[in-house]
């Protein structure tokens, strides 16, 4: 792997850090399994494309996508938890209709930002290097929704989030609608995987309705590698495993691409099926150990 | 204080498997009171309970928590007013949470939580106090998760966390059956304690007739869905395990005796 693969695998583990953050909070604290995500990554691309092409600040328009993620989430959000829609389903629902959706946003498969102005420029002029900029401005933005995230679940409404996903019959008799907490949740974290689809999209300089493919099987692994390599004992801890999970799966993914046996290549195409199957050891490892030391 | 008028509540109704749970119960229960209920298996205890909290809406009737109507309220609408412990330890807290996070989630009981921190630092000192009157050494331990704790301790601090924020009704379902002898003992003595401390009107389902008799102001013993015994004041009082054995038996008695007729 040359230095400035390695370096594009480590922007691109921070910008969709966010995304793996979103993940982490459907997936382990709310034990919601959201496929959403797959739907509002590009919801985010296109949204903020298609803004900034009219016009609108780029910073601004990171803004509207996040609170586009938000809608999506909520739609699945109120699909399970008011019409009794089994979670997967409803947020396969709302994924397939977000395909759609993109399109009417962008009128056609994409959007190219081709000569605009995005929040990377405000940092090239400051004189940083060009190959730099990804860098600064990923790692900035996924620190401080990692920030954020901690302050929020400390907070009294973040402590009922977190006890839904624990006990909901017990939160409940505490007087807390478990329903508005599953929304508010499975909206912020498609809020934040639009801000990830936002970012995307500014720095390369397009939005395309397939570049949500995976998503959340990517998320997954990141998800399961951070929780693996760095603990989840606190949530602090466990956040910052997530995104440092995404920096390590994207590195990993940037080696297995790199790798040659004898005139064989990985092509980018198979890097859904490495994940696939990335996920599912881990996730028949235990099981495996397990088996292996009973005999 | 509550009141309970012609509650009538089905499982599966229409169906072939519906069962009938509570038959047109009326019943009113005065401020302070602390109700036994007893009654055999499948007699409708918890269905009672739940009608009261919430957890599921009668088919039928109106059910009144300090003159507010709150028969439509969702559960969640009701803790403002109700506090409840159920059988199994592990439905009263959040194993993953801290102990202090738990109480913290508690002393918010039904009012508006917002951005404030969880766990507030002035907190710490009361609910140190409060964990040191269990006497079970979990004031040391405020940051260990509750899924680390002991059943018994567990119930203790539901038990604690149930009555922190005074509850208008305390309604307790089996809440010492899961435990071994010695651990349901301390639970019910603590109950007693903070019954009388704070006199709370409390509902407390056993299976033990002994703890029947011995606690609270009044029994009810619940058949088939229905009242069966409502014994009050001075009968109460001279209650013995005999005279409700005897009554136990004779509905069971009947049963058994159409049984056999069927059978025959
Ligand atoms: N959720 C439920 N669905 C269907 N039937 C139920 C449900 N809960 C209780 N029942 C039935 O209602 C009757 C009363 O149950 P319950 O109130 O739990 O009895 P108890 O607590 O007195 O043992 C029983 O026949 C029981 O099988
Ligand atoms: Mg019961």
């Amino acid at each position: 792997m040359t230095w400035y693969a390695a370096l594009g695998a480590v922007e691109q583990g921070l910008v969709y850090g966010i995304m793996v953050i979103g993940v982490y909070l459907t997936f382990r604290i709310l034990d919601f399994p959201d496929l959403t995500v797959d739907g509002s990554l590009p919801l985010g691309a296109s949204i903020s494309a298609v803004a900034i092409t009219h016009g609108v600040n780029p910073y601004l328009s990171l803004v509207i996508a996040l609170a586009g993620g938000f809608l999506a989430g909520a739609v699945t959000a109120i699909l399970n938890t008011k019409f009794k829609i089994l979670h997967l389903l409803a947020s396969i629902l709302t994924m397939i209709a977000l395909y759609s959706i993109n399109i009417r946003i962008m009128s056609g498969p994409n959007v190219a930002l081709l000569g605009q102005e995005t929040v990377f420029d405000a940092v090239i002029g400051y004189g940083i290097p060009a190959h730099f900029a990804g860098l600064i401005i990923f790692g900035l933005f996924a620190l401080i929704v990692l920030s954020f995230i901690v302050w929020f679940l400390g907070s009294e409404i973040g402590q009922a989030i977190l006890a839904v996903g624990d006990n909901p019959q017990m939160i409940r008799s505490l007087g807390v609608n478990t329903d508005t907490i599953i929304i508010l949740g499975v909206g912020l974290s498609n809020g934040l995987v639009a801000l990830s689809g936002a970012l995307v999209a500014q720095n390369q300089g397009a939005a395309d309705v397939g570049m949500g493919i995976g998503t959340i099987v990517a998320g997954l692994a990141s998800v399961i590698i951070g929780e693996t390599l760095f603990g989840c004992n606190t949530i602090a801890r466990a956040f910052i495993a997530a995104l440092l999970g995404s920096v390590v799966y994207r590195l990993a993914i940037a080696l297995a691409l790199g790798l040659e046996f004898g005139g064989f290549r990985f092509n980018p195409s198979d890097l859904n099926l490495i994940t696939a199957v990335l996920v599912i050891s881990a996730l028949i490892a235990p099981n495996l150990k397990k088996r292996l030391i009973q005999r | 204080m509550i009141s309970l008028n012609g509650i009538v509540k089905y499982f599966h109704k229409g169906s072939v498997n519906e069962v009938f749970a509570l038959d047109n119960i009326d019943l009113q229960i005065n401020e302070g009171d602390f109700v036994t209920v007893i009654g055999s298996n499948g007699a409708g205890k918890s269905t009672l309970l739940n009608c009261i909290a919430g957890g599921f809406f009668p088919d039928s009737g109106k059910i009144i928590i300090n003159s507010q109507d709150v028969t439509a309220w969702p559960e969640y609408k009701r803790a403002k007013l109700i506090s409840r412990v159920f059988q199994d330890p592990l439905l009263g807290t959040c194993p993953s949470a801290t102990i202090e996070q738990n109480m913290a989630l508690a002393s918010l009981r039904g009012k508006k939580r917002g951005l404030a921190r969880g766990v507030k630092s002035r907190d710490r000192d009361r609910f140190r106090e409060e964990l040191k009157q269990l006497g079970l050494g979990l004031d040391e331990r405020l940051l260990d998760k509750v899924g680390l704790l002991s059943g018994g301790q567990r119930q203790a601090l539901t038990m604690l966390m149930a009555t922190m924020l005074r509850p208008d009704v305390l309604l307790l379902d089996e809440h010492i059956a899961a435990l071994d002898p010695k651990t349901a003992n301390q639970i019910l003595l603590l109950t007693q304690e903070i019954v009388k401390q704070s006199r709370l009107t409390t509902l407390m389902i056993t299976h033990n007739m002994k703890h029947a008799i011995s606690f609270g102001n009044r029994l009810i013993m619940l058949h088939q869905g229905g009242i069966l015994l409502d014994l009050k004041g001075e009968e109460k009082k001279n209650l013995t395990v005999k005279d409700l054995l005897a009554q136990f038996y004779k509905t069971q008695g009947e049963e058994l005796a159409l049984d056999s007729l069927l059978l025959n």
